[in-house]
């Protein structure tokens, strides 16, 4: 989220679209309600079923699953025409006045630069015109055909009301309003936010469906702003720290790359990350890129990293390929490509596409490690459950440990919620039995390696031998030592260069300014610097006190950056520094620096005069409505159909769906045919369970004990389906045997002239906990993932749905 | 009269005493009648704050044991509540946050390491160190025999691809770090986590 859960009650029009908040993040969603009732707010809602968000919305339209760029380049077609976007903001906030490259282009569902043999794109075209000094051309008139906004509105001319209708089936009436009503917060006071989850995540276009209603915030001026911001609700509790240390193939804490192949020496890894400014006098915060990866491999590797070794770079892994994501793994396991596997609180084995895929590749590992506090499938995937899980265990070779851990109520520590507040949470018993928790049991795993490495040698044990673990307790060292680990610290005493002021080696740094690149300071996440100070720990923190009660709660816990509550907040004001909604304002400037309820996010002496753009972090200081060659698929987005489709591209039939999706040739041959599996399905959760846990809690699994379907009425009458009879649901991959939830939830939708079903299919059931027994929705989705993340297209796949019989009792 | 939440919890639970009941408001009948009420059984419980597990909403709650965590006392989780004080959730919890205590004491619980030969058909309970002096030595011996050092291209790449592993999403930062740390000293990148599901 860039704002915080109760700033949402400041926003003039909430839009909820790609989820379900009043049934996934039900808490959350209050603030929601507050906006409605205190602040006059409209809730918008565009979902292929009409949820319980839905059900208290002020404007509700359906859509298709899988075409939401359709419908939001749709809007953004609709606010240039109609000009109703806030000018001033972006004018001078945003790249619309730059002027693109000559060689950029589109052309039949292509940017210029494909490589149809890589299914990828060389990106060199998709950038700025520069001029002798390297900055960035630009025409503040936009009268320059090349400029972003006149290229943009080039590109979404096609997006027609009539266009947009033909391919989401959302009806041209529904559609114009909603665009009237969003149209409304282009108005420099008023305040529009937008509200997603999985619902756009999960698709081969995901990063795309966000930055689409990302450009539209820009254009609209409702970045930055209280009541508005692009707020990404979340799943996990701790999703969003795991993310932020970097628990992914290709990161490290703090969002910095890991290495590539391409990268063999430091230097080279420094020079694609020295984001010089490309406009005169910006900021570019990521030119402090080297103090952060130093100060990183200080806090990993101590007095072992120096500047002589290039601060231990080549302790670090490289890789060969842009992600190893899941989606990867299980095609190497099931390519004979992997010896182990080890899942820490993650049960893959529900949670994957293509439920036969992962227990075929599980079944081919020599050892699978779960750590869990609950008896989870995958632990169990060699174990015959009959349909929901046959296997013939005596043919398994894997050896399976399943280790006992400890849950949230068992230990301290800190969780980072979806707004990026750290807050602290401490232990309340210990763990049934012999549990442990998971900081215990990686020590343990780590300690015998180290052992063994020092003993007998092997496989280049250097990082292993070298990496710091000056923890009082070694063999569970203490959550607070690892906070301030992440913190930082000084390593010699640092001098301030403007102030003087002298921090001591040795002490808990207060931010990440302090950081430097020789080696003086350790960090082990630089966004987390000042979380754990000499004043203590900041994440502990309960001040509830909310100035203007407007929502920011400055001295709850504690929020990185920096303890910033609303990112891009420069945004909130006016490029004098005039907030631009005197009646919300953020910061302001007051004369001689920026003042306001939140930290600023920008110098907090920078005078407005001197230009520097609020979007500190991009070398243009500005919000990018062309994203350069960030993305995977093109700086502007386009609809592609989903990897399966009831209907063809009627954009461009020969460029159907995302050219740059990334699909093994097994899971293509596994992609189904609209002719056999002609009915849209699309997946989602209820609001009694937590993915696949909570059926493991007594009063959720009696609350909603039994898979089923929800399919509408018109296509239960047309296939002779009662309202909880049994039908059999298959995929290419897979079938389910279930109950049918008969629902006037999901209507059927026109689409290019044809009549639409769309089938929803919750995810919750598998066979262990106290639900009954479930085949999982995983079993019919696909292997596919977002072209940019690889996050799996769990939201919009074919099938087909059949009447049956109940099944005969075991 | 002023008083906190907690202030009145503790309040009406200290014995409830003719004086304070009055303060509350009481007449004698109703004081006869509120002594007899057993006490709220939270006034004897041990209060600890922390955070829904589920979604990222991140709910405060309050976590109530008996139990005085004294050296040879076992807390046991006997209820658990919205805190009234955290400022997005105020208290309230969803159905899944409601039903909290249920998950810490699931029949389905793990509390003893187990494990399954190649070909078994059933678990058995192992010890600590069996089960992780075996995983570290099937470890070593695949990372020994699979390490990359460097690439064709003769390139320094010292990665580790055919033992990977996915972390957890509901553990703490904490946690994180220090996975973080041993998984890349080894050289690992299949490695990843559950922001996508």
């Amino acid at each position: 989220m860039t704002n915080t859960w109760q700033d949402i009650k400041n926003a003039n029009v909430v839009v909820v679209m790609g989820g379900n908040a009043a049934e996934a993040h039900p808490c959350g969603f209050k603030w929601v309600i507050e906006a409605k009732i205190e602040n006059g707010a409209k809730l918008i809602v565009v979902d292929p079923r009409f949820t319980r968000t839905a059900s208290v919305a002020d404007y509700y339209a359906p859509i298709r699953p899988g075409t939401d760029i359709a419908f939001l380049n749709g809007l953004i077609r609709y606010l240039l025409e109609k000009d109703a976007i806030q000018h001033e903001y972006v004018r001078a906030y945003t790249n619309a006045g730059l002027i693109v490259k000559d060689g950029f282009a589109f052309a039949d569902g292509l940017f210029s630069g494909y490589n149809e043999e890589t299914h990828s794109y060389d990106k060199s075209s998709w950038d700025y015109e520069l001029d002798k000094d390297g900055f960035a051309k630009s025409d503040d008139t936009w009268q320059d055909p090349r400029c972003v906004i006149n290229l943009l509105k080039q590109h979404v001319s096609r997006y027609t009301p009539e266009m947009v209708s033909r391919i989401s089936g959302t009806p041209q009436d529904k559609f114009l309003h909603i665009c009237d009503l969003i149209a409304g917060t282009a108005a420099p006071d008023k305040a529009m936010t937008s509200l997603f989850a999985l619902g756009w995540t999960q698709h081969s276009v995901g990063s795309q469906n966000i930055r689409t209603m990302a450009m539209v915030q820009l254009l609209l001026g409702n970045i930055g702003v209280a009541g508005g911001g692009m707020n990404a609700l979340r799943g996990h509790s701790n999703i969003q720290g795991l993310t932020d240390i970097g628990l992914l193939s290709n990161l490290m804490p703090g969002y910095l790359n890991l290495p590539t192949d391409k990268e063999p020496s430091f230097d080279d890894y420094m020079k694609t990350k020295l984001y010089k400014p490309l406009r005169p006098g910006q900021t570019s915060y990521w030119q402090n890129y080297r103090k952060f990866v130093v100060s990183l491999q200080k806090a990993i590797y101590g007095d072992a990293a120096t500047k002589d070794n290039n601060w231990a770079y080549d302790w670090l892994p490289k890789l060969d390929v842009p992600l190893y994501d899941i989606i990867k793994a299980f095609e190497m396991m099931n390519n004979d490509q992997m010896t182990g596997y080890i899942c820490q609180g993650f049960n893959p084995l529900q949670a994957f596409p293509d439920r036969g895929k992962i227990r075929r590749g599980l079944s081919k590992l020599k050892f699978l490690v779960t750590m869990d506090p609950l008896d989870t499938e995958t632990s169990r995937f060699w174990q015959d459950f009959g349909p929901q899980n046959p296997a013939k265990s005596t043919e398994i070779q894997t050896e399976v440990f399943q280790l006992p851990t400890t849950c949230f109520a068992e230990e301290n520590g800190s969780l980072v919620n979806s707004a990026r507040w750290l807050q602290w949470h401490w232990k309340a018993a210990d763990g049934p039995g012999e549990a442990q928790s998971d900081i215990w049991i990686m020590s343990g795993i780590f300690h015998r390696l180290r052992e063994m490495y020092r003993k007998e040698g092997g496989a280049f044990p250097d990082p292993i031998l070298n990496v710091t673990w000056k923890y009082t307790d070694p063999i569970s060292p203490d959550p607070e030592e690892l906070a301030k680990e992440m913190n930082g610290r000084a390593l010699a005493d640092l001098t301030d260069a403007t102030t003087g002021a002298v921090t001591k080696a040795g002490t808990l740094l207060d931010g990440f300014a302090q950081l430097h690149d020789d080696g003086t300071t350790a960090s082990g996440c630089w966004i987390f610097a000042g979380s754990f100070t000499e004043k203590g720990n900041q994440m502990a923190r309960r001040d509830a006190t909310d100035p203007r009660e407007q929502g920011i709660a400055p001295n709850w816990a504690w929020a990185w950056p920096a303890n910033r509550r609303i990112l891009y907040n420069r945004a909130s004001a006016d490029p004098e520094g005039k907030p631009w909604n005197p009646a919300k304002p953020v910061i302001s400037w007051n004369g001689t620096r920026w003042v306001g309820i939140d930290v600023p996010d920008y110098g907090p002496t920078v005078k407005p005069s001197d230009g520097v753009g609020p979007f500190i972090m991009n070398a243009e200081g500005m919000g990018r409505l062309f994203a350069r060659d960030m993305m995977a698929d093109g700086p502007f987005p386009e609809h592609y159909e989903p990897l399966e489709s009831p209907v063809e591209n009627v954009l461009h039939p020969k460029v159907s769906a995302n050219p740059v999706a990334r699909v093994f040739a097994d899971d293509r041959s596994a992609f189904g045919s609209p002719k056999n599996f002609p009915y849209v399905a699309t997946t989602y959760r209820l609001t009694e369970h937590f993915h696949y846990w909570t059926k493991h809690a007594l009063i959720n699994a009696i609350l909603q004990p039994e898979e089923f379907v929800e399919i509408g009425e018109v296509l239960a009458k047309e296939k002779g389906i009662e309202q909880g009879g049994w039908v059999k649901v298959s995929s290419k991959r897979g079938e389910v045997v279930c109950k049918a939830y008969v629902t006037k939830r999901i209507k059927p939708l026109t689409v290019d002239g044809k009549p639409t079903h769309v089938i929803g299919v919750p995810i919750h059931w598998g066979f262990t906990g106290q639900a009954r027994k479930g085949y999982g929705a995983n079993t019919l989705t696909p292997s596919v993932g977002d072209a940019n993340t690889q996050t799996p297209e769990f939201k919009a796949f074919l099938v087909n749905v059949e009447k049956t019989s109940a099944p005969v009792a075991a | 009269m002023a008083m906190t939440r907690r202030e009145f919890i503790k309040f009406t639970g200290l014995g409830l005493a003719a004086s304070s009941l009055g303060m509350l408001g009481f007449g004698a009948s109703g004081e006869a009648q509120a002594a007899a009420v057993r006490p709220f059984k939270l006034t004897h419980a041990t209060e600890t704050r922390n955070t829904c597990t589920y979604c990222s909403v991140a709910c405060g709650i309050l976590i109530y044991s008996m139990g005085d965590r004294a050296k040879n006392a076992r807390s046991n989780i006997i209820h658990i509540e919205g805190d009234p004080d955290h400022p997005v959730n105020r208290g309230t919890l969803c159905p899944k946050g409601s039903a909290l205590l249920d998950i810490v004491h699931a029949p389905t619980r793990l509390k003893a390491p187990r494990y399954r030969p190649p070909g078994g058909t059933e678990f058995k309970e192992v010890s600590w160190d069996f089960a992780l002096d075996r995983i570290a030595t099937l470890m070593k011996e695949d990372r020994d025999k699979h390490f990359i050092a460097k690439n064709a291209a003769g390139t320094t790449v010292n990665r580790w691809t055919s033992t990977g592993m996915l972390a957890a999403s509901a553990s703490s930062n904490e946690t994180a770090y220090l996975t973080w740390k041993v998984a890349r000293s080894l050289g690992m990148v299949v490695f990843d986590n559950q922001a996508r599901v």
